[in-house]
């Protein structure tokens, strides 16, 4: 008998507004407030913690080559050109986090415009859209960005335009879902007898109501995108030196993995540290946002 | 031994983010035999709530509490307390003592079992036979019910049936296992007028046959006056009026069942345009924020400040047999010059019988 | 007096199934020849069961489907085929009441932003302007001004549908369709959406295309009144005319199957046997006949016209020896 929940005097999403008890389910997901702290630490300390450590990252200092982690003046030890790591992890962050952030957002605006399109118009329109987000999908994203890579000059632009071009399919897929739906609802009737065109009806009234999922995947976004930003730098094709990211500090550390571990271990922690934050973070936010998970 | 169910001092509370939340308390009739109670209310009356109470179907404590005390008369004729019996003995009563019918069929039905396979199996889970007996057995019930052609029905799926023939095949199965109680919530709600007068006279007739008692849930008085025999109306968890359908149209004692009645548009008048209809003004109250006092009372025509919303009424006995709760109940019978009651209804092509 | 609303010959059929190049495609006849036009300042109601059009109808007239044949004309302009931005100023003068007032209300939106979008639409306001227009509104269905600040999740059902019609009320319309506006409210605050609806009709000189099932809340509501059954009108009449005298038997039996609040009429009622048929294939002729306890074989042969049985009062049934029980006046 199925319809025991449906029967009850009241519904959950009643029960307050919805803001609140979004911030109240997410409060109790322990997981996505460390996620959510760990994400505040780390870009904070990528913006400001270069203005606070002594060193630059491209400082050389000679003397203190493959010097070990705490020990000595430089807390996270050298590399092999005695640049101090830490300046150079916080520089890394700095270009791993802004180029993963920019590919999450041109990612989603992609998405966002392709899946309501997709999903507002239907019919031919749309099924010729969503067949080409799955032939899209078709490509490992790995192969498909390395072939891209190789193709045009490595960059910071460029290589956050491959990623980005790499991770707006899922979000099309959410979106279309979402805005098919939603269009048939009475609220977007409504706004069609008041007059208003389709952009008004999309972007004003369907997306906002579609904002949960569009933010989880946002945020798991950012993930992969950091992942797929080290593979290209690990790779060669991505972040070129001297630029420091996480991905080409990493490849720059295999040679002496033995003699030096600290310098693969330390920008494989942060990328670590990064993306299962973001994973953590996606996780809360699917739950809070998502009102049927409101149960005591 | 005519009594089949007794319910007393049902209390029902659900835990939510907000606290404990009463969205029932102190019910307490009694059902016999072959009699159909409708229970009259609102969103938020508590009226279904209680009916999946009777089944033993809310959720497990912590989450929901109901307490007080349901004794149903088993077959055997011995009283069963069914808030007390273990899940075992529980599963055998539902189907077996107690049924339900619920107002949409499609979501009780398993979209992808045939009708037949449904009944035969409901019929083989409370009575051990052979699947050609049951198929039969299914075949029968659903002629019963009314369904055409009812073995070529057997085989199909709940969407190739109308939805009038798919609220028959749920009282189909409903019917399987010969149940003395059948709780019916809100079973013609869906349904276009023409279909519903179809189940509701399929109700009757089926009553008259095997003399179960029906415990009808609905909001709509005409159809309540069609079909019960006794009427219990419920306002924000609580039963307000209790009485025989003729007395209960004819002088409403409580004033939210006197306005609710006056609310109503009437098909005699149709035409006259007599003015705005008497409506009840306010707000459904919010089961979780019931007002003081008594429930109804801002929404009231005989409210009296400092009486009505500082002392919660009781349940009071009238003379002549009937329950109401108000406190104000001899006055708001003067008041709403009510003497008379309310005129009669004439409805197309009939006389009326008193 | 020019019509507000004139219909003729409406057609919507929804093609189904069939294969990629709609061969084996049948056609649901949701409207079929559907003819009448609505007087300036009258209620004019249009009841049927499930499957018998009236919701189509009331969308088709407002442009939101696609007619596939006939004319819409509104306040003399014809609207059939005019592009959505040539619509778009006609939408000030033609509005929708929802039946679902949940359903209707963005449940992203404050009562105020809901209230003003037709105004955000429409465009050429201030925000001073909108936020006055909204609090006038407001007052007018008889809300609080504190519920600006709500959102719909927070209202009760009654309120909620208030919020739905300031929105259709708040461009001034000249023409409101009410898809059935108060089935899904509680019973003691249908009474007060009818009256407020009565109301404002007075109030703001509106005519209302009232698409409903309830027979008694369209007795009380209408000055006419259309009967629809499958994508057809088989009668239309004044309101009392129709309730006293119905002259077709579809009529008749809807009114005997109106549960009437009285328990002493328990009354012998003229029982439609079986289900409305399925509009992707309905009978022959007289869509009716297959349940109607006067057919005759002469029934199934074509499908009979909408004529004059009396003054304003049209049927379509070819009997017109039979006599029919309306709803007696008390």
């Amino acid at each position: 008998m199925s319809s025991t929940t449906e029967s009850l005097p009241f519904t959950p999403e009643e029960a307050a507004p919805p803001r609140n008890t979004a911030w109240r389910r997410f409060r109790r997901h322990r997981l996505a407030m460390l996620g959510a702290a760990v994400i505040a630490v780390l870009v904070l300390g990528s913006v400001l913690g270069p203005f606070v450590i002594p060193y630059d990252e491209t400082y050389i200092d000679i003397l203190h080559r493959f010097a070990p982690p705490f020990a000595g003046p430089h807390v996270l030890g050298t590399d092999e050109l005695g640049r101090d790591m830490l300046a150079r992890l916080m520089m890394g962050g700095r270009i791993s986090l802004a180029v993963a952030f920019t590919a999450m957002a041109i990612s989603m605006v992609i998405g966002i415009s392709v899946g309501a399109i997709a999903g507002y118009y239907g019919g031919v329109v749309g099924a010729a859209l969503m067949r080409l987000v799955d032939a899209v999908l078709c490509f490992p994203t790995i192969f498909l960005l390395l072939a891209l890579a190789a193709l045009v000059q490595p960059g910071l632009g460029s290589i956050t335009l491959l990623i980005a071009a790499t991770a707006w399919m899922e979000v099309a897929r959410i979106v279309e879902g979402q805005i098919r739906a939603l269009r048939e609802r009475d609220f977007a009737v409504a706004a069609e007898v008041l007059g208003a065109s389709d952009r008004y009806i999309v972007f004003r009234e369907l997306v906002p109501n579609a904002i949960a999922p569009i933010v989880v995947s946002a945020t798991l976004n950012v993930a992969k995108a950091i992942l797929l930003e080290s593979y290209v730098s690990f790779l060669g094709y991505g972040i070129q030196p001297p630029v420091a990211s996480w991905g080409n500090m990493l490849n720059n550390a295999q040679i002496y993995l033995t003699s030096a571990p600290w310098l693969a271990v330390m920008p494989g922690l942060f990328i670590t540290l990064a993306v299962t934050s973001f994973n953590f973070l996606g996780d809360g936010l699917r739950d809070a946002l998502d009102p049927r998970m409101d149960q005591p | 031994m005519d009594t089949l169910l007794e319910v007393e001092n049902l209390a029902i509370r659900f835990r939510t983010a907000q606290g404990e939340a009463a969205a029932v308390s102190d019910v307490s009739f009694s059902l016999k035999r072959g009699e159909t109670l409708a229970v009259v209310g609102e969103s938020g009356s508590g009226k279904s709530v209680t009916s999946l109470a009777l089944m033993r179907l809310l959720p497990k404590p912590p989450r929901c509490h109901v307490s007080g005390r349901i004794r149903l008369r088993g077959k055997d004729g011995a009283l069963l307390d069914v808030l007390d019996l273990p899940e075992e003995a529980m599963r055998t009563v539902r189907g077996n003592n107690l049924a339900m019918v619920f107002q949409e069929p499609m979501t009780s039905l398993n979209p992808v079992r045939t009708i037949g396979a449904q009944i035969t199996e409901t019929i083989r889970l409370h009575r051990p036979m052979p699947p050609r007996a049951a198929e039969e057995e299914a075949a029968r019930l659903l002629d019963l019910v009314g369904i055409p052609s009812p073995r070529q029905r057997l085989s199909a799926y709940p969407h190739q049936l109308s939805g009038g023939m798919r609220q028959r095949a749920m009282i189909a199965m409903a019917l399987s296992c010969e149940p003395s109680v059948l709780i019916a919530d809100e079973p013609t709600t869906a349904l276009d007028v023409t279909i519903q007068a179809q189940i509701l006279d399929l109700l009757r007739n089926l009553q008259q046959r095997t003399g179960m008692a029906v415990i009808f849930i609905t909001h709509n008085l005409g159809v309540v006056a069609e079909i019960a025999d006794r009427v219990m109306v419920m306002y924000s968890g609580r039963v307000v009026e209790q009485a025989d359908v003729v007395p209960l149209f004819r002088t409403p004692l409580m004033p939210y069942t006197q306005g609710l009645l006056r609310s109503v548009p009437r098909l005699d008048l149709a035409g006259r345009r007599a003015g705005p209809l008497p409506a009840i003004r306010g707000n459904v109250p919010d089961p979780r924020r019931p007002p003081a006092g008594c429930a109804f009372h801002p929404r009231c025509d005989f409210f009296q400040p400092s009486r009505c919303d500082a002392t919660p009424p009781t349940l009071d006995k009238t003379p002549d047999g009937r329950e109401v709760r108000c406190l104000r109940w001899q006055d708001s019978l003067l008041m709403a010059g009510s003497g008379e009651a309310l005129p009669p209804q004439r409805g197309p092509g009939a006389e009326p019988l008193a | 007096m020019t019509p507000i609303l004139d219909i003729q010959n409406l057609r919507k059929w929804f093609p189904v199934g069939g294969n990629l190049f709609g061969r084996n495609r049948r056609q649901v006849k949701a409207l079929d020849g559907v003819s009448f036009s609505v007087r300036p300042g009258e209620i004019l109601s249009v009841v049927g069961e499930s499957g018998s059009g009236k919701t189509t109808l009331g969308r088709t007239v407002l442009r939101l489907t696609e007619p596939t044949d006939g004319a819409i004309r509104f306040e003399g302009q014809d609207i059939t085929h005019l592009s959505r931005r040539a619509l778009r100023p006609m939408r000030r003068r033609m509005q929708l009441v929802f039946q679902d007032p949940f359903a209707s209300l963005n449940p992203r939106m404050t009562v105020e932003r809901i209230v003003a979008t037709p105004l955000i639409i429409q465009g050429g306001f201030s925000r001073a302007e909108r936020r006055e227009r909204v609090a006038e509104m407001l007052r007018l269905v008889g809300l609080q001004p504190h519920h600006a600040e709500r959102h719909p999740h927070e209202l009760s059902g009654g309120q909620r549908q208030r919020v739905g019609i300031a929105r259709a009320l708040i461009m001034n319309p000249s023409f409101l369709v009410a898809d059935e506006p108060v089935s899904a409210l509680d019973v003691s605050i249908q009474a007060q959406v009818v009256n407020l609806l009565l109301e404002l009709k007075e109030k703001l000189g509106l005519t209302i295309l009232f698409i409903a099932h309830d027979l008694a809340v369209v007795g009380h509501i209408s000055d006419r009144i259309a009967v629809m059954y499958l994508g057809r009108i088989v009668e239309i009449a004044e309101t009392a005319a129709l309730f006293r005298t119905p002259r077709h038997p579809y009529t008749e039996a809807l009114f005997s199957a109106a549960p009437v609040p009285d328990p002493t009429l328990r009354r012998g009622r003229i029982l439609l046997e079986g289900d409305i048929p399925s509009p992707l294939n309905p009978p022959s002729g007289c869509a009716f006949r297959t349940r109607c306890r006067f057919a005759e074989a002469a029934c199934a042969q074509e499908v009979p016209p909408l004529r004059e049985v009396a003054p304003g009062h049209l049927a379509a049934c070819r009997r017109g020896d039979i006599a029919l029980q309306g709803v007696l006046e008390s």
